[in-house]
């Protein structure tokens, strides 16, 4: 390790190497223009090409610039970070205010064995860069010693005096299984995949040029498309659609998960370790856990699989960086994911699978009554339009009230299925929605007071929402719809004491709640 | 000094029931009534009653520019006089009913309470909101006094838990009662150990 007298270490020289990378996004459309072209380039292309050399080279200049100033030191006390080319900022961690520390490794870095290592603060979550230290990059052995040296020495002395605990199950808690890959294509996102790769393919073809509407190949597939009979052509189109969507999610599925291992640290850190190209390893402090939620979205459910999310304080599971993601599974079977629940949690059996208390028609209805709303005023001025203008309107209108309609039926009694919520051991246990349905168990001792919201057509039904607050995740989680007495009697046995003094009993009409 | 519920004893009264009911120990099993007939009670406080003039501004900032510029588009363009006037019609009597009701609706509905174990809020109108924090987690207290606030001559006191579903709020309130609350609040909270998460 090259350090200075004072301790100050430098990052890896090798890092150089790795900014090269940049230059090849003006290199690659340069020589793939001159192969396809022959060298006879129109002017678009040129300025194009131009200010992409420009902006690169300028970002290759400052990040060779950045490694080359950017010191690291560590203290006993405390971790430091000098960085900066035109603002020298310094940065500074107390070692006890460490939350984690993760290795990070993109194919450029793996290839010269590097490693990115992310010093997470907790303070400021959220707010990007502040949170952590990053130190990108150092050579992977190099990473590997900052981690057992800033966090696992640490948090087993931290974690000793539980040492003795009959309920800790260190060690491996869950692992990739290749099968898992049939859950990839499962996902909303393998159709939209498909209209976001043609359309980086158009634009980009239209830098060299080429117009991809007016080539002979698209005008041979419309006349192909044109030759077959419509159904025919629609199948063949959708079929190609789902199994290039499906292959893209594959793929980036592999990517994302390929190689999970979710495991327990002495000292009561979960790591989870992922990644096929660039491989992560993100851990949390289960100190900071209030709860998990168990995710299954519409074809996930379908295919009887679901994915776990930790609930931590302060980092929102909406938040999808890299650097803070809380997801802790992948999607799998959902047998899988209630066995992890409980293995997270460290209870015997998990408590996103306990029996939950269905919540009354009205809720139903409630839903039913919005499915309507958006379905039928819609068909209405469609219909409307079409008497008045044109029949084509009205046939559209027709066909739509058989589409939508039914469908926003069976969306709203599926979510008025979806709802339950249920006290388990230590947790508390909410359940709702319908494209994407979670079960959120949040521990009982992290609800750091309640919401409970209701609209007008809620308080004709008899209803209320009522949300608890608390540090980790999104802040809030609700029990939707549920009828006042149970859901107040609900909030007061899940943290007796906080709402008792504001409750009283008596006939509905009077002032209050009710009003 | 006039409290927000007109009685002269001072800030303090309102911020703890006269009879505290006593917390029952978190272990204790927490005896309840049958769930049918269990509701909120709503909390004690009333805001100030010039939290109404506050409303109705806000109200006015809000509905005025789209009445306005149809009415002066319907004053200077008489050709169009029958569509601008019929659009001015179909935006300006809604938004004469939003500026009446919503600050008297609200008025009836915002209430504040505050105990040695818990702040505890009602807001909204249409939809109404009630906010209960346990003292222990609150953790910072603000008062705020936006420009129309100033106008009327009232504060907020905005409370923040570690939670991300924003503060609880307490607007409409004398600036006295607002800043003895604020000061309350936080000698209150100070006492309280932990990261409140």
């Amino acid at each position: 390790m090259n350090r200075d007298e004072h301790g100050w270490r430098r990052l890896d020289p090798k890092m150089a190497a790795v900014n090269l990378r940049w230059l090849a996004v003006p290199l690659a459309p340069a020589t793939i223009g001159t192969l396809w072209t022959g060298g006879r380039f129109d002017a678009e292309f040129l300025i194009t090409l131009a200010i992409l050399t420009v902006v690169f080279v300028a970002i290759t200049v400052f990040d060779l610039a950045r490694c080359r100033t950017t010191r690291f030191r560590i203290t006993p006390e405390r971790v430091e970070l000098r960085s900066g080319v035109f603002v020298r900022r310094v940065r500074s961690v107390p070692r006890d205010r460490i939350r984690s520390v993760d290795l990070t490794a993109h194919p450029w870095h793996r290839v010269l064995g590097l490693s990115v290592v992310r010093i997470g603060t907790g303070a400021a979550a959220g707010s990007g860069e502040d949170g952590e230290l990053v130190l990108d990059a150092v050579s992977h052995a190099e990473a590997v010693l900052l981690r057992r040296e800033l966090w696992e020495t640490r948090a087993a002395a931290l974690g000793a005096s539980g040492a003795g605990d009959p309920a800790r199950r260190d060690g491996v808690l869950a692992r990739w299984r290749t099968g898992w890959l049939r859950y990839a294509p499962l996902s909303v996102w393998s159709v939209a995949w498909v209209a976001v790769a043609a359309g980086a393919v158009e634009r980009v073809s239209k830098i060299f040029g080429v117009e991809l509407w007016k080539t002979e190949f698209a005008a041979d597939v419309w006349e192909l498309f044109r030759s077959v009979p419509l159904w025919l052509g629609i199948t063949v189109v959708l079929a190609v659609v789902l199994g290039v969507g499906a292959v893209g999610s594959l793929a980036l599925y592999a990517e994302t998960w390929w190689g999970y291992r979710l495991e327990r640290e002495p000292g009561g850190t979960l790591r989870v370790r992922r990644g096929l190209l660039t491989t992560r390893s993100l851990s949390l402090e289960e100190r900071r856990l209030r709860g998990v939620e168990l995710v299954e979205p519409l074809f996930l459910r379908w295919g009887r699989g679901a994915r776990v999310g930790a609930l931590a304080v302060g980092v929102s599971t909406k938040d999808n960086e890299e650097s803070t993601s809380t997801a802790l599974t992948p999607p799998a079977p959902r047998a899988e994911a209630h066995r992890i629940v409980s293995e997270v949690l460290r209870e015997s059996r998990p408590p996103t699978a306990a029996a939950l208390r269905p919540h009354p028609r009205a809720a139903l209805r409630r839903r039913v009554r919005l499915a309507l709303w958006w379905t039928v005023p819609p068909v209405l001025v469609l219909a409307l339009l079409g008497l008045w203008l044109t029949p084509v309107l009205l046939h559209l209108a027709w066909i739509s009230a058989l589409v939508l309609v039914p469908v926003g039926l069976a969306a709203a009694a599926d979510a008025a299925r979806a709802l339950g919520h249920a006290l388990d051991g230590h947790y508390l246990v909410t359940r709702y929605g319908t494209g994407h349905r979670r079960t959120v168990a949040l521990r009982r001792d992290g609800v750091i007071g309640w919401t409970i919201s209701r609209s007008v057509f809620q308080r004709r039904a008899g209803l209320l929402t009522l949300a608890a607050t608390t540090a980790a995740g999104e802040g809030a989680y609700a029990v939707r719809d549920v009828p006042v007495g149970v859901g107040l009697g609900f909030a007061e046995h899940a943290v007796p004491g906080l709402l008792r003094p504001f409750l009283e009993t008596g006939r509905p009409e009077a002032a209050g709640a009710g009003r | 000094m006039v409290t927000v519920d007109g009685t002269p004893t001072g800030a303090r009264a309102g911020m703890v029931p006269p009879a505290p009911p006593t917390p029952p120990a978190p272990s204790a099993p927490s005896v309840l009534f049958g769930e049918a007939d269990l509701r909120l009670r709503p909390p004690r406080n009333r805001v100030d009653r010039r939290a109404v003039w506050c409303w109705t501004l806000l109200a006015l900032v809000i509905v005025g520019p789209p009445v306005l510029t149809l009415a002066l588009l319907t004053a200077l363009i008489p050709p169009a006089r029958l569509w601008l006037g019929a659009s001015l019609a179909l935006v300006a009597v809604p938004s004469a009913a939003y500026v009446l009701v919503m600050p008297r609706w609200r008025y009836r509905v915002h209430r504040w309470e505050v105990t040695d174990h818990a702040v505890y809020t009602a807001s909204g109108w249409f939809w109404q909101k009630w906010r209960i924090a346990p003292m222990s987690r609150i953790q910072t207290v603000d008062t705020v006094r936006g420009p129309l606030q100033r106008l009327c001559g009232v504060a907020a006191v905005t409370v923040t838990t570690a939670s991300a579903a924003g503060p609880i709020r307490i607007g409409g309130l004398d600036d006295t009662v607002a800043s003895d609350l604020a000061e309350w609040l936080s000698r209150a909270t100070e006492a309280t150990k932990g990261d409140a998460t």
